[in-house]
């Protein structure tokens, strides 16, 4: 690699074989521009005052280093103090990463002043050779690829070729469906159901609190979970495993809202509900997030993940946002004064699938 | 080219004499271990890799800045692993952070908690861990618009930028996957996201869901399924992509930009010992220790203030980490219509074209670029040397049009921060997002375009009339004019060292034979040059030194002092002819 070196000192050295492509009417590479001086390397003082720079910066670094280890194990890691414009903080935290900083900013900021002052500052050049090889080396590199070819007679028999070929094309595929279809069950029709089945109690999520149509007063919202899912009941040694709650949660969560009898539009929706009383599911049609805004006055469900809007006296049909479907309704009614389900969901909740019309 | 320290003017034109370094260390001898090893694996041969050129610039810092980053991931996430629980059973937290205490929550979530509060400096290395993954991205980013904007994926490295892409690609699953790991309510959000996102795919949907999530969501295997992926499966690839990536660029040896003695056919710079290394090798400190820096002063994701994940809840704007934000935002933007019931399935576009759909589109006309660019031109040389962006100036424009139309769905994701700041409606927004989305690649396009055009005439000028000297001079009959100093060979080459590309109706003839025939062209070929016409019907040739010898002698009266005004004028009008838009179809 050395001689592909040549240090240019002379201001005006030419490159030496490059020729520009294009018409003659061109201006000429000038050649390296005449090389000049650093102050620190004509002025000793100089010199010296960047070597003291560069020290002090890895002395710092040093330091860094020490606080860092000092202030493991003698700050109290709970402290917290407010700092100006940040705002309240661990304190600890703060301190270790700042010694950590120092520590190696220090090495860093040194290294590059060092560089920039006192390593030379005279640009090398290196020849650089095209990539292709000359036709010489691929006429060698033809030969040596057809040798092994015919030694190991495929120009004669070319079943070998195929069948080798076919046999290394295929050897994965076990390897392959082994993997792929021990990740996961089938989804059968798992998706076309929630929990919730007819006479299932609407719980008060968290606490598990049955609900009577008097507890559901006008202009709030109340999170639901069926009967089994929410409080105690979802506690006891039988109850459902907290695997099956965040499914259920992910499935089953209903909104209920009382809206005034009249501002119902659709026969359906009234038939579905108790004095005004609706429960729609809580997962959005969009991709799944749960829909958690409700807007008082407009009666409106709005989903903070993309904005999709629900216009709840309409049936739960999309209004705005990316979202298609209406979101599903749970009809209810009352057994014992409990609100219940009367039925489950009519129709697959939560994001679309491709099997859901089916 | 050549840096000037501070404060070194005093001495700009002195001598170089002073400045060669004596050898006074006339016989240099191996030290022994190296001796040792050379003994069993011949190292010495090898050691003139020390004396490798690398170019200088700043824009060369972008790569360092995504390899650096990656590093301090790689060290970090690695002491991550010895606290993180990558499991979704469930416990009850009871740890040192008080407002949590009692709350049933997965194990990774308490874990992180863990992290956190209870291992001490642990906090420290789950910001510079998450600090590191938003550096590395921004990284990339930037350190692939400087090669598209340089032109430094041409040939022989158009294969280097596929790998690159890829690299990008899986930076982003990367973070996405780690961000997922907490457990905690805003990153299960998104876990719940991309469930409905695979849900959305057409025939497979719902097997893929099931495949991935080990059964219907949330089930307890995502995490621990995504963990091994963030710590084994993708870090190995990035990895592995990555070291050939690097040693690419040692192959090829690095693109410089042209300048004085900067040739297609050599290296200018400083060797990797000592100047480089000191350097780089600086630089990965000063990135670790702004990390550091900002690790401390600055929280990122306090998963503790969101709470563990819980499918019937979730908090209002909610975003993911920004580099996803794109795909987020063409969410919020895809019209509901896009879904539809055909023969008895559903087809979910609205859902589909903006996750599943885009990212792999977004990086596939991202890694065909330079073939495309290479098919248009028909160049098949290698280049080592850079465009400069304006010399290139649709390429230029393209790229930034690209990155306007990233940045209209990067700002859908904040459609409705913007909509409560701002006191707007959220549906105007969404639909002047969406108008935008087409309507604002073609005006940045056109403005960058004539930007690029502007600022080659300008270089022209320049070159033409040299630079502004400051000293203003009096014509004999009382009118005022500024001397311009003439450019020295050394500042003239920037200017004039470009070729500009002609396009193809041009260099490959006339349409027609010589009987005035329409020469049949396929329509691929058809098309391919209505591609170069688009790229290089209007360009501006570099000055030539004919047309430098013009300028003189029509300009003289402007260098000389004294000269008359009339020539000065009559200078100027010649300089708007001879740098004049060039622009095939205007003959
Ligand atoms: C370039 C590569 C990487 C990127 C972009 C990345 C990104 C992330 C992000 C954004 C997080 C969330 C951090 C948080 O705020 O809690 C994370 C978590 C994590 N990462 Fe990485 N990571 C990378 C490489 C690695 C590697 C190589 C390992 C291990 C060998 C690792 C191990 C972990 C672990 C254990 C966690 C969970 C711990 C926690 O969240 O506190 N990461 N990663
Ligand atoms: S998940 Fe509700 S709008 Fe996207």
């Amino acid at each position: 690699m050395s001689d592909d070196q040549i240090a240019v000192h002379e201001p005006h050295a030419k490159p030496t074989t490059y020729v520009e492509p294009g018409p003659a009417d061109r201006f000429e590479n000038p050649g390296l521009p005449p090389h000049r001086p650093r102050r620190a390397d004509v002025d000793d003082a100089a010199a010296k005052r960047a070597e003291r720079q560069v020290t002090t910066l890895f002395g710092l670094s040093i330091l860094g280093t020490l606080g860092f280890i000092v202030a493991y194990f003698l700050v109290d890691p709970n402290l917290r103090a407010s700092i100006l414009v940040i705002g309240h903080v661990n304190l600890y935290h703060v301190i270790l990463g700042l010694t950590m900083a120092i520590s190696l900013l220090g090495i860093g900021l040194g290294a590059v002043h060092w560089a920039k002052t006192l390593m030379p500052d005279t640009e090398i050049v290196e020849e650089r050779h095209l990539q292709a090889s000359d036709q010489e080396a691929r006429d060698e590199a033809a030969g040596i690829l057809s040798q092994g070819y015919r030694s190991a007679q495929l120009h004669r028999r070319p079943m070998l070729l195929l069948t080798a070929g076919g046999a290394l094309g295929l050897f994965a595929l076990p390897m392959a469906l082994q993997v792929a279809g021990g990740l996961g069950p089938l989804p059968g029709d798992t998706l076309n159901h929630t929990v919730w089945r007819k006479g299932m109690k609407l719980l008060i999520d968290p606490s598990g609190t049955p609900l009577t149509p008097e507890m559901v007063t006008q202009g709030s919202v109340i999170h639901v979970l069926p009967e089994g899912f929410a409080g105690e009941s979802s506690h006891g040694e039988d109850g459902p495993s907290a695997l099956e709650i965040m499914e259920v949660k992910a499935t089953a969560s209903v909104l209920l809202v009382r809206l005034n009898p009249e501002l119902i539009q659709s026969q359906k929706q009234r038939d579905w509900s108790v004095d005004g009383i609706v429960a729609y599911s809580k997962i959005c049609t969009h991709v799944g997030c749960p829909v958690a805004l409700y807007e008082r006055q407009t009666h409106h469900l709005l989903c903070p993940c993309h904005q999709s809007t629900f216009d709840m006296t309409n049936d739960c049909e999309v209004i705005f946002g990316p979202a298609k479907r209406p979101l599903p309704q749970l009809p209810i009614t009352v057994e014992d004064g409990y609100l219940v389900a009367a039925d489950g969901f009519a129709e697959p909740v939560g994001p679309s699938f491709w099997e859901r019309g089916e | 080219m050549t840096t000037i320290p501070q404060g070194a003017h005093a001495v700009r034109d002195q001598s170089a004499a002073a400045t060669e370094t004596t050898a006074d260390d006339a016989d240099p001898k191996l030290p022994p271990p190296v001796v040792y090893l050379d003994e069993r694996f011949g190292v010495a041969k090898g050691f003139g890799l020390f004396k490798k050129v690398f170019p200088d610039h700043w824009s060369f810092l972008l790569g360092e800045i995504a390899m650096y980053s990656l590093i301090i991931c790689l060290i970090t996430g690695t002491f991550l692993t010895f606290w993180f629980v990558p499991s979704m059973g469930h416990v009850i937290y009871d740890g040192s952070f008080v407002p949590l205490k009692g709350v049933g929550m997965s194990e990774a979530y308490a874990s992180t908690l863990d992290i956190s509060f209870d291992i001490k400096g642990g906090l420290l290395i789950r910001q510079l861990h998450h600090w590191a993954a938003l550096l590395f991205i921004v990284g990339i980013a930037l350190h692939v618009a400087r090669v598209f904007f340089t032109g430094a994926f041409r040939k022989p490295r158009e294969l280097n930028w596929v790998i690159g892409t890829v690299l990008s690609l899986l930076a982003c699953v990367e973070g996405f996957a780690g961000y997922s790991l907490p457990d905690d309510l805003l990153s299960g959000t998104g876990i719940r996201a991309m469930n409905g996102f695979m849900s959305s795919a057409p025939v497979i949907g719902t097997y893929m869901t099931f495949f991935v999530f080990g059964g219907e969501f949330p089930g307890e295997s995502i995490i621990p399924r995504l963990y091994i992926a963030h710590v084994l499966l993708i870090p190995a690839i990035l990895v592995g992509l990555f070291a050939v990536h690097i040693f690419l660029v040692f192959w090829h040896k690095h693109t410089q930009y042209p300048g004085p003695g900067r040739t297609n056919t050599n290296v200018v710079g400083f060797p990797l010992l000592p100047v480089y290394t000191a350097k780089a090798g600086g630089f990965f400190f000063i990135v670790f220790g702004i990390t550091a820096l900002i690790s401390a002063l600055v929280t990122i994701n306090p998963v503790w203030a969101y709470g563990p994940y819980d499918p019937g809840q979730v908090t209002a704007g909610s975003q993911p980490d920004f580099y996803m934000w794109f795909s987020d935002g063409a969410l919020r933007l895809l019209p509901g219509w896009l879904e539809f019931e055909l023969w008895g399935f559903t087809w979910s576009f609205n859902i589909f074209l903006g996750s599943l759909l885009l990212l792999p589109l977004v990086w596939t006309i991202l890694g065909v670029y330079p073939f495309i660019e290479q098919w248009i031109t028909g160049d098949k040389r290698e280049h080592h040397l850079l465009d400069r962006p304006r010399n290139a100036p649709v390429r230029t424009a393209v790229g930034a049009a690209a990155i306007s139309m990233y940045l209209v769905l990067a700002i859908a994701t904040i459609n409705d921060i913007i909509a409560i700041k701002l006191h707007l409606s959220i549906n105007d927004i969404t639909v002047a997002l969406r108008v935008l989305f087409f309507v604002l690649p073609v005006i940045v396009f056109m403005v960058v375009k004539r930007l690029c055009l502007s600022l080659q005439r300008a270089d022209r000028e320049t070159v033409l009339h040299g630079t502004e000297s400051g000293r203003i001079m009096r014509t004999p009959e009382g009118r005022f004019y500024e001397v311009h100093e003439e450019l020295n060979e050394f500042d003239r080459w920037h200017l004039v060292q470009h070729e500009a590309q002609r396009p193809l109706s041009l260099t490959a003839g006339p349409d027609t034979d010589e009987y005035g025939v329409d020469r049949p062209v396929g329509p691929l070929e058809s098309l391919r040059r209505k591609l170069s016409d688009f790229y290089f019907k209007d360009r501006i040739e570099p000055v030539t030194p004919s047309e430098l010898a013009a300028a003189h002698h029509h300009g003289e009266a402007e260098a000389l002092p004294g000269g008359t005004a009339q020539a000065i004028e009559e200078s100027v009008d010649r300089a708007d002819e001879t740098a004049g838009l060039r622009s095939d179809d205007r003959h």
